[in-house]
């Protein structure tokens, strides 16, 4: 018997992308020039049915490059990988929203994905047409959810409020109800993406509970979270994507610690500047000072004009909890920029944090509008100091972690007594 | 469960296209049923809206064409039942248009993270359309009982004539509701289209007003052959039709569901990209 699931051969996806060059028009006639050569290739692209792309240069993007793996009936499999290694893309086009460039999948089975909890809920619908209207977007039938109604609503926790339309409802409720929604397909291949980092933390323990009772019962899951703890609870399998290609693929163990490895190197982002919008150039984390305890980061912009520029940063637990926030209004800003590229330096020095890995997100502002928001985009280690044997993680004992003072005092047994 | 493999290839797409959209049936009906519990939801005279706006277009068109201008009714109609009876599947045509072209734009969250064929999302929009036609056919009902005016036998051919307003609608609905995804200029071409449409076509007059030489031409308008064809049910008497005109209405429409059917497969593919 074939027992493969999935079978992806020399799978590639591109996109195409453009951008200006650099030095920008100074004189009226440039711009009147560029406006006319861009007018020119919009109207060539609409002749030949592309999509309109902005810039003076095109360029291929390949997101994913020559993909080739096997999924069996049963296995469980997480896809890690840095943000812009392809994941999100490998998914799509596995669940069929878009189609690859190059090369071929074949699914055996019905594939049905989680790939964002409440797609499709409308906040004008009750808690009850949602659960239709949702299960109907996911691939159900109508005869099948009404025999796994009550189940989807027990699991979700939200009998009494069923006839209140859904934007009544609490985040927390509302996440409930939409991966409640998810959690009873029966597809023989389920696809999920991110969907843990949401929800309070007990929800999160039964979300992977019935995951798991998913791949216990011989189906195939294909997990990507950037929540490597619950993809080692949950998978058996896992494959490392780097820039677009398929670097790894064994046990999941092996294949985590192959990422976490890569992370220790990675201080630096850099990102394409934009010429029509001010953003980020580089992100960088001082390495040795971290290894003391101390985040450094330096976040380079540029811009088309002047800005007074305002940076951000935030740093979340693999489970997605904010674990610290600092940005030039809450905190001391020396030396204000208002400048068309420069450097904001955020030093953070002994933050009293619980030694882990955390994900660094970064953005960009001034008074009045964000410019560039980076979520999740470098990871941040912080080391133990004190070599302290008991230390569970971030996700168990929370994010803080400042030196409390323990006293033992013995009680005289007799004295008690005798009062 | 070998026989369900399905391949995802570079223009593999369309293979099934067909068989699916006969198993997403389920999604069809309840994204319709959606848009209409949407569209009734915290407004406060709900359904009265669908009333109001066809109520007021046909006094003012009464008043304008039927008295200022003086044209003439067909087959003894009172003016007012004349055009009605034009209105009603111009304002089919227009909705339809106008819900369409805006669907997949309005329900972009859902085109790029779930599958399942696109051609359901404008079609079912299309539904609403379809609520409010109802609720202006009961209007017309009324407006006639008011006149003392009764249809002839031909109006059992009514849900034919419905079925090609729909037809002739979803043509143009399609090809532009995919043309939208991609440049966004087309938005603003539909309400040009609405208002413009409604004095091209003959709502607010008889299309027999029309010199005979030019009647062929004019009908090239496939909403000429619709709203033409509803007259001739609905005021029965002897209002008659122009077959030549009919008939080219008919081609035309046919011909633009094809184009419009055609050009949103071939970009369905992209959307999700796009959108």
């Amino acid at each position: 018997m074939n027992d493969i699931v999935i079978r992806a051969e020399k799978l590639s996806k591109k996109y195409v992308i453009g951008h200006q060059k650099p030095g920008g028009y100074t004189a009226l006639r440039d711009v009147a020039a560029g406006a006319a050569r861009n007018l020119a290739r919009s109207v060539r692209d609409i002749a030949r049915g592309r999509p309109i792309v902005a810039g003076d240069e095109i360029e291929d993007f390949w997101a994913l490059r020559d993909v080739d793996f096997e999924i069996r009936r049963g296995d469980t499999v997480a896809i890690v990988g840095r943000n812009g290694a392809g994941k999100s893309t490998l998914l799509k086009i596995l669940s069929r929203i878009t189609e690859p460039s190059a090369g071929c999948v074949v699914l055996n089975g019905r594939a049905a994905s989680l790939l964002e909890v409440g797609t499709g809920f409308h906040p004008e619908l009750t808690g009850r047409e949602n659960i239709y209207l949702n299960g109907a977007i996911l691939g159900m039938s109508r005869a099948e959810i009404r025999c796994k109604f009550d189940e989807i609503v027990d699991f979700a926790g939200v009998e009494k409020f069923l006839d209140t339309p859904v934007k009544r409802y609490s985040s927390g409720m509302y996440v409930r109800l939409a991966f409640s929604v998810a959690a009873h397909l029966e597809p023989e291949i389920l696809i999920v993406d991110e969907v843990l980092a949401v929800g309070d933390a007990e929800f999160q323990k039964k979300c992977l509970g019935k995951m798991s009772d998913v791949a216990g019962s011989g189906r195939t899951v294909l997990f990507v979270s950037h929540n490597l703890a619950a993809a080692a609870a949950l998978c058996k399998r896992g494959f490392l994507l780097a820039d677009g290609r398929l670097v790894a693929s064994g046990d999941i163990a092996s294949i985590i610690s192959r990422y976490a490895q890569g992370g220790e190197q990675q201080a630096r982002l850099e990102f394409r500047p934009r010429a029509d919008a001010p953003s980020m150039a580089s992100i960088t984390i001082d390495s040795a000072a971290l290894a003391q305890g101390d985040l450094i980061v330096d976040i380079a912009y540029t811009a088309p004009f002047p800005i007074a520029a305002i940076g951000g940063i935030a740093l979340q637990t693999s489970a997605g909890a904010r674990a610290y926030t600092s940005n030039c209004w809450m905190h001391e800003y020396d030396n204000p920029l208002e400048a068309q590229a420069g450097v904001l330096r955020c030093a953070i020095h002994g933050l009293p944090i619980i030694p882990d890995r955390y994900q660094l997100s970064v953005w960009l502002c001034d008074r009045h509008v964000v410019y560039e928001t980076k979520v999740d985009c470098m990871t941040v280690e912080f080391p133990d100091a004190h070599m302290r044997q008991h230390l569970r993680g971030a996700i168990e004992t929370g994010c803080i972690d400042w030196p409390a003072r323990w006293q033992g005092r013995t009680v005289d047994v007799a004295a008690a007594a005798h009062e | 469960m070998t026989q369900d493999a399905i391949i995802l290839a570079p223009g593999r797409a369309d293979r099934h296209y067909w068989r699916d959209l006969w198993r997403y049936r389920e999604l069809f009906f309840i994204l319709a049923w959606r848009d209409i519990a949407v569209r009734y939801k915290q407004t406060i005279i709900g359904l009265a809206w669908a009333f109001v706006r066809p109520f007021l277009t046909m006094v003012v068109f009464t008043i304008v064409f039927g008295r200022l201008a003086n044209l003439p009714s067909e087959g003894g109609a009172p003016y007012p039942v004349l055009v009605f009876a034009g209105m009603l599947p111009w304002f089919l045509f227009s909705s339809i248009l106008s819900e369409a072209s805006n669907s997949l734009i309005g329900n972009a969250s859902l085109i790029s993270k779930v599958y399942f064929p696109r051609l359901i999302v404008p079609i079912a929009s299309a539904a609403t359309a379809l609520v409010d036609f109802a609720v202006n056919l009961f209007i017309l009902a009324l407006v006639m009982l008011w006149f003392g005016y009764m249809p002839g036998a031909r109006i059992i051919l009514l849900p034919f004539f419905v079925l090609f307003a729909v037809v002739a609608s979803l043509g143009p609905a399609l090809l532009i509701t995919a043309l939208n995804v991609k440049y966004r200029d087309f938005r603003y071409i539909v309400p040009f289209i609405v208002q413009f449409g409604l004095y091209v076509s003959p709502v607010g007059f008889s299309s027999a007003i029309i010199p005979e030489r030019w009647r062929l031409l004019y009908s090239a308008n496939p909403v000429v052959g619709v709203i033409d064809g509803f007259r001739w049910c609905i005021l029965g008497g002897d209002t008659a039709l122009y077959p030549p005109g009919f008939a080219l209405s008919l081609v035309v429409a046919a011909a633009l569901l094809w184009f419009g059917v055609r050009y949103f497969r071939a970009t369905e593919r992209s959307f999700a990209d796009l959108v």
